[in-house]
């Protein structure tokens, strides 16, 4: 094995009572590419951060090439050789390329000479890895894809030799992580190092050399990738046996629950995000929709959920007409029983501040059973809270704390609850495990598997194709605002990845 | 008098009337391009008005005058940026309260120093920064539409006028051409950028405020050593925030601010001419309304007439690193 390049001894770090990083060693060998892998809260963003100079560790030791660095702003990690692409781009939107590039690392005060250097740069590093991009684009006329290259290209042209990426296809199609995947491989060959923060197992499987576990704030095994398997990673990060697969039955469907027809919606802007749609959702399947993110599936569901008025198209729940041009509002069409579970529980699905209890009931606050006269009851709403709270084993066990201080696995637990318990015919569903740890991520299959089962229609809309292949019994892709393809539960990956990504109705149908 | 002579001279008085906007406006600019909203552009003003007229009163000097102007605009600034920047403290409660402050305290101190209800003694010719008179303006004078404008229009200014106006595009090339003008945008954008590129957030942001307070105590001075000979109680009348309007109206960009302090001063070199005199079909304009006329002027144009301005992404949000 090549020397370390990054070595890490005994890390500690505790913010307030919670101990993130506990007795950290870590060694990343030179010119490989590690991955780090484990649920949210597990540590490691606390740790990469660290490496980073974002945070400093309360003890322990770092040693970048085998000397000892002391690391204690993102000047020194970068002076050091090492470069980060976050999670949350870096990058200021309304800037150029080439702006973003030479930020932080102009050669001089004036910015020509600066602009003129980064320019030649970007074509050397644009021939030497294939990191394409137009420098004089702005950044918010990009999409992600490239902005996250624009991050890799900050960070080489800084110089950095270890590069660390922080869940970086979180965002991306499959064919842009591949293409991500090929130039981190290209980033190894010429002898850079790369850190890879992930907690999709399959990504680790496909291109890392060595992969490290952590667990509740320690690193709890480290194995040759080749050496390993999904399933061993997948419990050293939960720390107990996990299904991947979801195990379900074959769907009976039944009546049409909701049908939509020639659907059209716009966004704010005008820009038209849903053409002309038409589906139905039956009784007892889950229809799944995939798509990449923003090519109308989150107006889709607005839409149906009556948040956002559809410019036509009709609609029917039960057969019965509801106007999502306008009249429809998301408090009738839950009377009428037709649950939503936002794709944003931050901003739409729950208010952060409030307590878990109030959560737990939140657009059904009018349902006599959380009344007394007027007022609200409070007795009877923790009780409901607790009740909810012991069937989808939500922690902490406590409805009175606020919901901020829950996880994002939890949370997504709570708006779960809080929908599916009001027991309705159709189920929406967006993006039920952004965010949410492997452990959390089995729960809520098995809830909406166990949805279906009951003879409830639902709508599912995730950008993970993984969920929409075990959990959907018939898949609707949508690309630029249609619907482009129906296939079934069977459809290879390649196949949905090529109309997820607008290839031709007819080249994939074959 | 003819009309071109009438138009002149509004012209030549709207210069006057715009430069203490234009300069708290560039002031804000500053402050607003990193990210700190500064609803405190009056208050600074207002201090560095007078600080120094009783500067320039005592020691008989314009230049100790804009000196001590500017050192005690730099020091309220500095007060708003560790409220907000090291504090990461509400900015706009952090820039009223040094509105209250600057009102209040110019009063007592003005009272407590110089006894004569709040007002700093009258400057003597001296003590004020004098018009500069170009080359030749006399001799053209007589010549028929450019005399007029070179001698009125463009000479007999302070010197002050003209640092204002080389402000704008001075302003200009720090944010587009320099390094410092690159991070401060980026600053008022996305600071994780900046933090992430190894930049201090706080100390760009500092500078930033620093370069606000020179400036509103530059406007200060002109209020008190140039526009007036001497200070008056709350003698900024608003001015600061017509400035902050001019600001949104200009969307942050420097040359916009120009032009937008230009309209409004010459709301007022209208207003200031109309008064009294009768117009034709409406008769005679009670005072009050023409004086008026600016600032309603200025609640319509921010209400409907400059569509969307988007103001810096990162405006008035404390940063905190994330974890």
């Amino acid at each position: 094995m090549a020397e370390a390049a990054i070595e890490l001894i005994g890390i500690n770090k505790s913010f307030g009572p919670v101990h993130a990083n506990r007795d950290i060693n870590l060694e990343v060998a030179r010119g490989t590419i590690h991955g780090i892998v484990g649920e949210n809260g597990a540590g490691k963003s606390t740790l990469m951060s660290i490496l980073y100079g974002f945070y400093q560790a309360d003890s322990g030791e770092i040693k970048v090439n085998g000397k000892p660095a002391s690391i204690k702003t993102s000047n020194d990690a970068i002076a050091a050789g090492i470069g980060m692409v976050h999670q949350h781009f870096m990058l200021v939107d309304n800037f150029t390329v080439l702006e973003n590039v030479i930020l932080g690392a102009e050669s001089n005060a004036l910015l020509n000479s600066s602009i003129a250097k980064a320019r030649s740069e970007l074509v050397r590093l644009e021939r030497e890895y294939g990191l394409q991009v137009n420098p004089d684009a702005l950044i918010e006329e990009l999409p992600v894809g490239l902005q996250q290259r624009v991050e890799i290209l900050k960070a080489l042209y800084r110089g950095a030799e270890i590069l660390i990426l922080d869940e970086p296809t979180g965002v991306l199609t499959p064919a842009e992580a591949d293409h991500l995947f090929r130039i981190l491989k290209q980033l190894k060959e010429q002898g850079k190092t790369v850190v890879l923060i992930t907690h999709k197992l399959r990504e680790i499987m496909a291109i890392t050399d060595t992969v490290s576990v952590m667990r509740q704030g320690t690193m709890v095994a480290t194995r040759e990738t080749a050496r390993t398997t999904v399933e061993e990673l997948a419990e050293l990060m939960v720390g107990r046996r996990v299904l991947l697969r979801v195990d379900k039955g074959e769907a009976k469907p039944g009546a049409v629950k909701l049908s939509v027809k020639n659907l059209v919606v716009r966004d704010s802007r005008g820009v038209t995000m849903v053409d002309d749609v038409s589906f139905d959702v039956r009784a007892g399947e889950i229809v799944g929709i995939a798509g990449v993110a923003g090519n109308g599936q989150s107006e889709l569901l607005e839409a149906i959920s009556g948040i956002r008025n559809a410019v036509s198209g009709s609609a029917t729940l039960d057969g019965k007409p509801i106007d999502l041009t306008g009249a429809a509002d998301p408090g009738e069409l839950r009377e009428r029983g037709l649950a939503h579970v936002p794709e944003d529980r931050h901003h739409v699905g729950l208010v952060l501040a409030f307590e878990e209890n109030e959560n737990s009931i939140l657009g059904y606050h009018d349902d006599p059973r959380y009344l007394k006269g007027p007022l609200l009851n409070i007795d009877a709403i923790l009780a409901d809270a607790k009740d909810k709270i012991e069937k989808y084993d939500i922690r902490p066990s406590n409805p009175r704390l606020k919901t901020a201080n829950f996880s994002g696995g939890n949370q997504q637990k709570i708006v779960l609850a809080r929908e599916i318990e009001q027991d309705p015919g159709v189920l929406i569903v967006g993006q039920p495990t952004r965010g949410v740890d492997v452990g959390a991520i089995e729960f809520i299959h098995k809830r909406l598997i166990a949805m279906r089962d009951a003879g409830k229609a639902v709508l599912l809309v995730s950008v993970e194709l993984d969920e929409i292949r075990s959990l959907s019994d018939r898949i609707l892709v949508m690309f630029a605002g249609r619907i482009v393809g129906e296939r079934g539960p069977e459809a290879g990956e390649g196949e949905l990845g090529l109309l997820m990504a607008g290839v031709e109705r007819k080249e994939a149908a074959e | 008098m003819d009309f071109f002579d009438v138009a002149v001279q509004t012209l030549d008085s709207t210069v006057r009337l715009s430069v203490p906007l234009l300069l708290a406006c560039l002031a804000g600019l500053y402050s607003e391009r990193s990210g700190i909203f500064d609803i405190g552009l009056e208050g600074k003003m207002l201090a560095g008005a007078f600080a120094s007229a009783a500067a320039a009163s005592v020691f008989h000097s314009a230049w100790i005058g804009l000196g001590m102007g500017i050192l005690i605009s730099v020091a309220l600034a500095l007060v708003h940026g560790f409220a907000s920047i090291t504090h990461r403290g509400n900015q706009i409660v952090s820039g009223v309260a040094i509105n209250f402050v600057a009102a209040g305290s110019t009063i007592i101190l003005g009272q407590a120093w110089f006894k004569q209800g709040g007002r700093t003694p009258a400057l003597a010719p001296g003590e004020r920064f004098e018009a500069i008179v170009f080359p030749g303006a006399d001799a053209v004078r007589g010549v028929p539409i450019l005399g007029p404008i070179y001698s009125e229009l463009l000479s007999g200014h302070s010197l002050l006028v003209y640092i204002a106006f080389l402000a704008v595009p001075f302003t200009w090339w720090v944010l587009f051409r320099t390094r410092f003008g690159l991070r401060l945008r980026a600053v008022g954008e996305n600071p994780a950028a900046v933090d992430t590129a190894g930049i201090s957030v706080e100390w760009l942001r500092y500078r930033a405020v620093i370069c606000t307070g020179i400036l509103t105590g530059i406007a200060g001075a002109y209020l008190a050593m140039v526009q007036n000979a001497g200070f008056v109680k709350d003698m900024t009348a608003g001015k600061g925030f017509i400035a902050l309007a001019a600001l949104i109206f200009a969307k942050w960009k420097p040359v916009n601010a120009m032009f937008a302090c230009l309209l409004f001063g010459f709301l007022d070199a209208i207003a200031i001419r109309l008064q009294g005199s009768p117009l034709p079909v409406i008769g005679r304009v009670p005072v009050q309304f023409m004086q008026a006329l600016p600032y309603v002027l200025t609640v319509v144009l921010l209400a409907g007439f400059i569509g969307k301005a988007i103001p810096p992404r990162a405006g008035g949000v404390p940063y905190v690193k994330e974890r």
